[in-house]
């Protein structure tokens, strides 16, 4: 891959990614999108949220997942951090605690492909037997 | 913190909880001086004199989730002990800028850590606040300005997970280029 350097490697990157956007239906609004936002307050930070985040990033579109990845405070659940929400068009939206790179794939190849529930989810009332 | 990009992800979160529409963050190595500076500025809600005195003390938070805040005494304790400084300055309605020198050749100063991936995170995650990084080593200076990457972007959403990669990337790269190691 050609290395990206100034805003006009930028703008070919720009140009492909915009062919792709114009081929989607107008059905893949940002409202109809996966939001997930990973808490990045102090306690996340120190615990690897960032990590996480890249995480989410660099594997959603290679896994044909169109998603907005974004960032949130602290809601509280220090002890469990990096924590994630995760709401997926029309559903409730679902904190993971514990989210690691490898929980992550667990959540992308699980939940976010499947619907199927992970271990991990905050309050705790989802346990695989 | 493990690192100083940790640090800045973290105080910049402190800008975008006070509603900034711009945040300034300098990253600046002076070997001459024997200094890291970072700094982070922001046009957000600011604070008054009587929470200012307090921001150090971990036990003094403004969220209602739980009672400590960590951030600023963490950064201001390891700077600190490189025998650094950190200072921070706010008005109410005008926005905050903190300040911390860590002292280059101290062992106790952090490394940089990935300030590139940490900045686009940032802007990425925050689309409508308006983001400058400058980053300057003794080889040089290299600005990162989401002004002029949303006028490259157009109607390309900024947090489109292949832009964010691509961001990344160049500003990795830009950073890179500037590394005196």
């Amino acid at each position: 891959m050609e290395k990206i350097k100034s805003l006009s490697d930028l703008k070919r990157i720009k140009s492909q990614v915009q062919e792709k956007l114009d081929l989607r239906e107008k059905s893949e609004q940002v409202e109809n999108l996966i939001q997930i936002r990973v808490a990045m307050a102090t306690c996340g930070i120190a615990a690897g949220s960032k990590e996480t985040m890249n995480y989410f990033i660099e594997h959603l579109a290679e896994n044909g997942i169109n998603a907005v990845v974004t960032q949130t405070g602290c809601m509280g659940y220090c002890y469990a951090e990096p924590t994630v929400e995760i709401t997926k068009p029309g559903k409730e939206p679902i904190v993971f605690g514990h989210v690691t790179p490898e929980k992550a794939e667990e959540i992308i190849q699980k939940y976010l492909k499947h619907d199927e529930l992970v271990e991990g989810i905050i309050p705790v009332n989802y346990n695989t037997i | 913190m493990q690192d100083i990009a940790a640090h800045v992800m973290d105080i910049a979160q402190n800008s975008v909880r006070a509603k900034a529409s711009r945040i300034e963050i300098e990253y600046r190595e002076d070997p001459g001086k024997d200094s890291l500076t970072i700094m982070i500025q922001d046009n957000g809600c600011g604070m008054n004199e009587a929470t200012l005195a307090r921001v150090t003390d971990p036990f003094f938070t403004s969220r209602t989730v739980r009672k400590v805040g960590l951030g600023i005494p963490l950064l201001k304790q390891n700077a600190e002990r490189t025998g650094g400084s950190f200072s921070i300055t706010s008005r109410e309605g005008e926005g905050t800028t903190v300040r911390a020198e860590f002292v280059l050749s101290n062992w106790d100063t952090p490394p940089r850590g990935d300030m590139g991936g940490t900045v686009v995170l940032l802007a990425t995650a925050n689309p409508e606040i308006e983001f400058i990084y400058r980053h300057i080593t003794a080889k040089g200076e290299y600005v990162f300005d989401t002004r002029e990457v949303k006028e490259t972007l157009g109607d390309v959403p900024i947090n489109h997970l292949e832009i964010v990669s691509a961001l990344q990337e160049l500003v990795r790269e830009n950073i890179r280029e500037l590394s005196t190691e």
